[in-house]
């Protein structure tokens, strides 16, 4: 009895408890107390560990291991036997003109993606900055695209895109244009796709955009129009360089997003496999990268090409680092 | 902040961005009514028609769509929770707990958020063909039970909302850390765990580039392999395509009808402070 309430009531001070509780608790008292300096020692790497295990063994692992098997020639059919070809699978991405294809698409698709997207983005989040009615609505549903699957909205947009009957083609056939090849035309392929990221990323941006907007001073506005500038030119000379951090941030997510384009081309071409077209014009390097692994089943090939996608992304990188620190600079 | 009032045409620009939106998903539930022959001809449908139940039945049994959301449930599921309770014990230790090494390993964590996931894919997909796990669902779970981000919106949260001598009176009536935890500092997160488990639950259930590696149409598929399959051929019938798309959406639009305002204030939040 003694012993529960003591364990129960470790909270009170040992001086105001009965002394026989005290000396009988004296053991379990000492225990107690190393049992909570060890406590307070080591749960906070047992509250991290979960973390760093997992990572250790779906991430860093992984990816390490990526390096060497680049160095092997793999195959699918048996990843157990491992046969060293040195830098042959870098080297011969050099020569392979798929490669720099999916490459050169990869740039492209990313352009036609990225920079709109952005644009748009602000321009929405400027309009969601206004007081609304219905303000919560506007957001939930311009938000809703992110909802939507890759899966999905492409094979909605395989349809609106349809060569023959889809929806585009039907209203610029209204407007006087001639039917346009969605899939088979090589810019209008990338266009096709572009527009499926767009869609699905525009309004996600806008909402990270509007957050920022709302934290800018009001005061810089109020200075702003007693100088007599324009609403215009506000968000041009205010809104903008305020959001410089924010829309770097957005360029640098996005410009990772569009390395590792995937489901879209993939499902935009229908049943043709992994090829990206049937020339492969909007074959981009996420997608080879998977065409060489699962389609052609040559995992030391798909490593090097990962290899290289991260060496993009880390150009990529630190360029964003360099415009960064000639922004502070100023 | 700022708060000029609107114009008439700001809501009318507003509109058509709500138009465009959401279009193309009333669109797959026009087309997911239609038949595949009536999908063939121009002009192309604009409302619905007869055939949604037969399709629907038809993507839910041959395609597989069935099993793909059950699947999906229990996939998006474990993994938003497990990245919940991990995310919430990470974050509580770096924003409240003093140990050695603290900011090194959060600087690590911070750091793995810039590896892109398709880097580890080849050696991955080696590792759960040496378990024999392709085409069962831990293939999928297990790699996205962690999130760097989750760890770093939960830090962020936490060390703005729990006060420090909420902990320290905790700890002066002899909690242990585990108490603390479960008495504390998840009250005290509840409404930041919401938000993050919901942003997990849907990324879980749209991930797609992994799980299409890692398991099958016909295996244990989830909602995007089963899409990928409709996609690429597995039954040529368009409006059948159409309404697997609509099953696979329809349950994160579900969910964004009834928590969209949380989630947008949850993508808003993470981006300030992000």
């Amino acid at each position: 009895m003694a012993e529960t309430s003591l364990t129960d009531e470790s909270a009170a001070p040992a001086a105001v408890l009965p002394a026989r509780a005290v000396r009988a608790g004296d053991r379990a008292g000492a225990w107690r107390s190393r049992r909570y300096r060890w406590d307070l020692r080591w749960s906070p790497y047992a509250f991290v560990a979960p973390f760093f295990l997992f990572f250790a063994a779906f991430g860093l692992f992984p990816l390490l291991y990526t390096g060497w098997a680049a160095l092997h020639q793999v195959e699918l059919t048996d990843p157990d036997t491992m046969r060293w070809v040195g830098a042959r699978n870098f080297t011969r991405l050099l020569s392979d003109e798929f490669f720099w294809n999916a490459l050169r698409n990869t740039v492209t698709i990313g352009l036609l993606s990225t920079v709109p997207q952005l644009l748009i983005a602000l321009g929405l989040a400027h309009l969601l900055n206004y007081r609304l009615r219905g303000s919560a609505f506007f957001r939930v549903a311009v938000l809703t695209p992110y909802a939507t699957s890759v899966a999905a909205a492409t094979l909605v947009f395989v349809l609106l895109f349809g060569r023959d009957h889809g929806m585009v083609n039907w209203v610029l056939g209204l407007a006087g244009f001639d039917a346009v090849d969605w899939q088979n035309g090589t810019f209008a392929s990338q266009l096709a796709v572009s527009t499926i990221v767009i869609w699905r990323w525009t309004g996600y941006n806008a909402l990270i955009y509007l957050a920022a907007m709302q934290a800018v001073p009001h005061e810089l506005y109020e200075s702003a129009e007693l100088d007599g500038a324009s609403r215009f030119r506000q968000f041009l000379h205010v809104t903008v360089p305020s959001l410089r951090p924010t829309i770097l941030f957005t360029c640098v997510v996005s410009t990772i997003g569009a390395t590792q384009l995937f489901g879209e081309p993939l499902l935009f071409n229908g049943g043709a496999g992994a090829t990206g077209g049937s020339d492969h014009q909007f074959q981009t390097l996420g997608l080879y990268l998977y065409e060489q692994g699962w389609v052609n089943l040559h995992l030391g090939r798909a490593s090097a090409i990962a290899w290289a996608m991260f060496l993009i992304l880390v150009l990529v990188g630190g360029l964003a680092r360099l415009l960064r620190g000639r922004g502070e600079g100023r | 902040m700022r708060a000029l009032r609107a114009g008439r045409l700001t809501y009318v620009v507003l509109g058509l961005f709500t138009l465009g939106s959401l279009f193309p998903l009333l669109w797959t539930a026009v087309a997911a009514s239609r038949s595949n022959t009536r999908l063939a001809q121009t002009p192309p449908p604009f409302w619905f028609g007869g055939n949604l139940g037969r399709n629907l039945s038809v993507a839910w049994t041959d395609a597989n769509m069935g099993t793909a959301l059950l699947n999906t449930a229990v996939v998006a599921g474990t993994v938003a929770a497990g990245t919940v309770v991990f995310s919430t014990l990470a974050g509580f230790a770096f924003a409240r707990l003093r140990f050695r090494g603290r900011r090194l390993l959060l600087m690590l964590v911070i750091g793995t958020m810039l590896v892109p996931p398709q880097l580890s894919v080849v050696p991955l997909y080696m590792m759960i063909a040496e378990l024999s796990w392709t085409d069962r669902l831990q293939a999928v779970v297990l790699p996205a039970l962690v999130s760097a981000f989750g760890v770093f919106f939960m830090r962020q949260y936490l060390a703005q909302a729990l006060p420090a001598e909420l902990v320290e009176a905790a700890r002066v009536d002899g909690a242990s850390s585990l108490r603390v935890v479960w008495h504390v500092v998840f009250p005290v997160a509840r409404p930041a765990m919401a938000v993050l488990g919901m942003l997990t639950f849907v990324m879980a259930w749209n991930d797609f580039f992994w799980p299409v590696i890692a398991l099958t149409q016909n295996g244990s598929p989830t909602v995007q392999v089963a899409l990928t399959g409709l996609g690429r051929g597995y039954i040529p019938d368009q409006s059948v395509i159409m309404a697997g798309a609509l099953l696979g959406t329809l349950p994160l639009l579900l969910v964004f009808v009834l928590f969209g305002r949380q989630i947008v204030g949850g993508i808003m939040q993470g981006a300030v402070k992000g």
